[in-house]
């Protein structure tokens, strides 16, 4: 059993673990947070792959931002602590049924099939060992695959922009400036002029 | 041209009555049409006389009227025919059918939808003409199809009747029986003859006698079969045994109607044809025998039937379907012209004899039991002594050996002779069935005349004060028609039986001939000749004895033997015969068909059926809907775990 | 990557972490959320999977195609959330089995 093998079955075996954590968790938080744990032990999995880059950036974004944001969410709409529900006992047994079945076939196509020597030959990208991943990476996405990246920034964008015109809310009763109606008064609609005798009040 | 103008003249006639009577109105329309078919009349005898009298030895005309059909080998054109028998049967059907309009106009004076039956009367003279100037199989079945038709319209003229309505329908379905074997016999002569045209058949025959034909695996002789199928469409038209039940049931039509159809014309059609198309038959020694047999029974069984009836048209009816089966006899012994002879003379006196009834009926306020009447005789003497004079003819009076004699004498002991002749069991069955039928004949024909105008009055005083005798435009017919029932049978003796020379010129190859026949018929023993006449005498006795001596006798007699009365009485149960083997079951299987099988089946569970399961299928379906986002999601996982497992098990062929 | 860590032990861990995925989308019953995180891990099995494949074919595009599958996962979660913010604002409650309104 070399290191890299130890690493890898405990990083599998918290990452099985904490996943099913995840869907079986009553509390929501505890659900979030073992996600979190997840991610970080796929990260060590995909290091032990050779993939350093795509190992940071999974903490970086997927723990940083995607799981930091469901915390958020989590924590803003206030959820109770819900019991398991009876239902879920009905679908036990088909669904681990189905379950089973469609892991063992995915395990068994897995196991079974034999790679091609030619397909090894023939990469795409050979992957060059004198230069670092991120730099590999760097190389290949600029130029080659630059248009796959300009997408990648265009479905960011529209998330974003969907997401804000999905949650802003203008709370009516909420006072705020227009600051474009301000600066456009005219003094016409703006002034009134009252003749007022001295002592009387504005009365009308 | 004059041809052309006797057989369209009652279609257009019909036409225009029938498409604008309503506009015409009533008294024009029946002007039109009697006076077309006057015209028709006076053609029909300027064409028939010189046959008769001056040696009929002329070519048959044929004039062609237009193509019909054209395919493949069947080449049918639209041909009058005019040969001998045609002028015969043009002069009947015209001459009584213009008498029969003529006396239509008094008889249904009072009828508020005169023109329509004027129109179907005209009609009906057109498609019995169309019929008897056939030159082809095809053209022949047109007439026979129309004459139904018009039958039916006829018969049910007051439609308004329940019974009349039923009696159309009877008369329409079993002559259709008749027609399914006329139309396979056509079939069966254009595939053994090879054309439907009738020179081109009949030179045909000869080729193909004693051929056979299979037909449900038994080998059966070609020309017998098709003239059986023919025949058994003569049976239905004619009103011959089996066939027979519409016929009394006809007489709920008007009495013209019973006098122009049920007794001069659209029942001899059956004559007509056997007559026609006599080289088939004669070729065929088995249908022979079948034609005289179903004609003796048939002559036997309506006269038992005629002796107990109580309504005069009822007993004419079943007359009418008597003689028509001496006529059959006259056919299937051979002698042809014999049978054609005698449908000549019956026309004019059952026609007169109808009539005349019928100018009792309107004497007697519509009244047509017999039980009800009585001691017209001084009431209404012109239409007494014309039911004598059709009587006379009917029963055949006359002295054999000699010239003197009724229509009716010549040509009824003409078949009877020839029936002696044929000789055999068949012959000898044939003779004595007609012999026994002419003494029942005469007994209730005299029956008639005794209870309608002798004796005491049985009706109520007032309807017996009214009877007054017909007007002159229902009498001139009558008076023209005595003249025929007296005078046909003598003067045209020598050219339809007197002899051979006389007969072969006269129907020049109309049709055929058997001189053997006719030479055996005259050459039988004298008992013979004078059998008939006995045999009348002997019923006119019987029938003076029952209701004049003795007039209680008839009715202690149906006491004495009530079965027998019965029977009679009820045409020997054929009715309920029929409607046990045919009606019924047609019923039933009729309302089985409708109630179980398109009701249930087709209706509700077919087609409610279909929508119901459709209802049911997707309100089951529906429910997969169950707007869970997991139950979705679990279907899906399913989906794919199927279709995974369906790549591995197949090698990975997606 | 090592000879040791054959590329069935990488393919196993991602079949068991993609069926967990799966199951948490139709075995729960309590929150929305918890389907989100659910795909996230579905996403992750992927990635995994892609990303062995990219060290055993000694391919460079394997990892390039998990860089784009992180990108769009991480605007899916977005959006997600930003729809279940809504549905809660409407309906004041995220659980599942009020979520029938598509029932026909």
């Amino acid at each position: 059993m070399t290191l890299q093998l130890f690493f890898f079955y405990l990083f599998s075996t918290i990452v099985v673990a904490s996943a099913f954590m995840v869907i079986s968790s009553r509390n929501p938080v505890h659900s979030v947070l073992f996600l979190i744990l997840t991610f970080f032990n796929a990260a060590g999995i995909f290091l032990l792959a050779g993939a350093e880059f795509l190992a940071m950036i999974l903490i970086v974004v997927y723990v940083g931002a995607v799981a930091v944001l469901f915390l958020f969410v989590v924590m803003m709409l206030d959820i109770d602590f819900a019991e398991l529900k009876k239902g879920i006992l009905q679908y036990m047994p088909i669904g681990v049924l189905v379950g089973i079945v469609l892991f063992l076939e995915l395990a068994l196509v897995a196991g079974s099939w034999i790679i091609l020597p030619e397909i090894a030959a023939g990469s795409v990208l050979p992957i060059d060992d004198t230069i670092s991943n991120t730099r590999a990476l760097g190389q290949v996405l600029y130029t080659r695959y630059v248009y796959l990246f300009l997408g990648a920034a265009m479905i960011l964008l529209v998330a974003m922009i969907g997401a804000i015109v999905l949650t802003l809310h203008h709370r009516k009763n909420v006072k705020r400036q227009n600051i474009v109606e301000q600066v456009a008064r005219t003094p016409e609609t703006a002034i009134k002029m009252v003749k007022i005798k001295s002592g009387e009040g504005l009365t009308k | 041209m004059m041809i052309q103008a006797i057989v369209f003249l009652p279609l257009l006639g019909a036409l225009v009555v029938g498409l604008f009577g309503a506009k015409l109105g009533h008294r024009t329309s029946e002007i039109i049409t009697s006076s077309f078919l006057v015209i028709a009349a006076i053609f029909s005898w300027i064409v028939f006389l010189p046959l008769a009298f001056g040696g009929g030895a002329e070519e048959t005309i044929k004039i062609e009227i237009m193509r019909w059909v054209q395919v493949g080998d069947l080449d049918l054109r639209w041909i009058l025919r005019v040969d001998t028998l045609t002028a015969i049967m043009l002069v009947v059907v015209n001459s009584v059918s213009a008498l029969v309009h003529i006396y239509s106009i008094g008889y249904m004076a009072d009828d508020p939808s005169r023109s329509r039956f004027f129109a179907y009367l005209s009609l009906f003279t057109f498609a019995m003409l169309m019929l008897v100037t056939a030159d082809n199989f095809l053209q022949m079945f047109f007439g026979w199809e129309g004459v139904g038709l018009a039958s039916y319209l006829l018969i049910g003229f007051w439609y308004k009747k329940p019974s009349a309505n039923a009696a159309a329908i009877k008369a329409f379905v079993v002559n259709r029986v008749g027609d399914f074997g006329f139309a396979l016999g056509i079939f069966g002569a254009f595939m053994v003859l090879g054309s439907i045209d009738f020179d081109t058949a009949f030179h045909a025959v000869d080729g193909v006698a004693g051929t056979t034909v299979s037909f449900f695996s038994y080998q059966l002789d070609a020309l017998t079969l098709v003239a059986l199928l023919l025949f058994m469409g003569a049976m239905g038209k004619s009103a011959q045994f089996l066939l027979h039940t519409w016929l009394p049931d006809a007489m709920e039509g008007p009495t013209p109607v019973s006098a122009l159809i049920h007794a001069a014309t659209m029942v001899t059609a059956g004559v007509f044809m056997v007559a026609r198309l006599s080289p088939i038959f004669d070729a065929s020694p088995f249908a022979l025998t079948v034609v005289i047999v179903v004609g003796a029974i048939t002559a036997f069984f309506a006269a038992t039937v005629g002796l107990v009836q109580n309504d005069i048209k009822r007993v004419i009816a079943y007359s009418t379907c008597s003689q028509l089966g001496y006529m059959f006899v006259a056919l299937g012994a051979g002698a042809y012209s014999a049978g054609i002879f005698h449908l000549f003379t019956h026309a004019f006196f059952k026609a007169l004899l109808f009539l005349g009834a019928g100018s009792v009926i309107h004497a007697m306020h519509h009244e047509q039991d017999m039980r009800k009447m009585g001691g017209l005789r001084k009431k209404i003497p012109l239409t007494y002594a014309m039911m004598l004079i059709g009587t006379l003819a009917l029963t055949g009076v006359g002295i054999p050996g000699t010239s003197f004699g009724f229509a009716g004498f010549f040509s009824k002991d003409s078949i009877i002779e020839a029936a002696y002749a044929v000789g055999g069991g068949v012959g000898t069955f044939a003779f004595y069935s007609l012999v026994i039928a002419a003494l029942f004949t005469s007994f209730y024909s005299w029956r008639l005349i005794h209870l309608t105008f002798h004796g005491k009055s049985r009706a109520d005083q007032k309807t017996f004060d009214h009877a007054h005798e017909s007007p002159n435009v229902m009498m001139i017919p009558l008076y023209l028609l005595a003249i025929g029932a007296i005078f046909s049978g003598v003067f045209f003796y020598d050219q339809f039986f007197g002899k051979e020379k006389y007969i072969e010129e006269f129907f020049a190859h109309s049709i055929v001939i058997n001189a053997t026949i006719i030479d055996a018929a005259h050459h039988v023993p004298t008992w013979v000749k004078w059998s008939a006449t006995f045999a009348m005498v002997m019923g006119l006795l019987t029938a003076y004895w029952f209701y004049i001596l003795a007039p209680k006798l008839p009715h202690r007699l149906a006491q004495a033997l009530p079965k027998t009365h019965l029977f009679l009485l009820n045409k020997w149960y054929f009715d309920e015969l029929y409607d046990v083997i045919f009606v019924k079951p047609a019923f039933r299987i009729g309302n089985f068909l409708w109630k179980k099988i398109d009701d249930d089946i087709i209706d509700q569970a077919i087609v409610e059926g279909l929508g119901n399961r459709v209802q049911n299928m997707t309100a089951r379906i529906v429910k997969l809907q169950t707007g869970y986002l997991y139950h979705y999601a679990f279907v899906m996982l399913i989906g794919i775990a199927a279709l995974l497992t369906w790549v591995v098990v197949t090698g990975g062929m997606i | 990557m090592t000879p040791d860590i054959g590329i069935t032990h990488f393919l196993t861990v991602a079949a068991i972490l993609f069926t967990i995925g799966v199951f948490g989308i139709f075995l729960n019953r309590k929150n929305v959320i918890i389907i989100l995180m659910s795909v996230e891990l579905i996403l992750l099995a992927v990635n995994i999977n892609f990303v062995a494949f990219s060290g055993h074919l000694n391919d460079l595009a394997g990892q390039v195609f998990a860089l784009l599958i992180l990108t769009v996962a991480a605007a899916e979660a977005a959006i997600g959330l930003a729809i279940l913010v809504i549905f809660y604002r409407n309906r004041n409650s995220i659980a599942i089995d009020d979520v029938n309104v598509m029932k026909g």
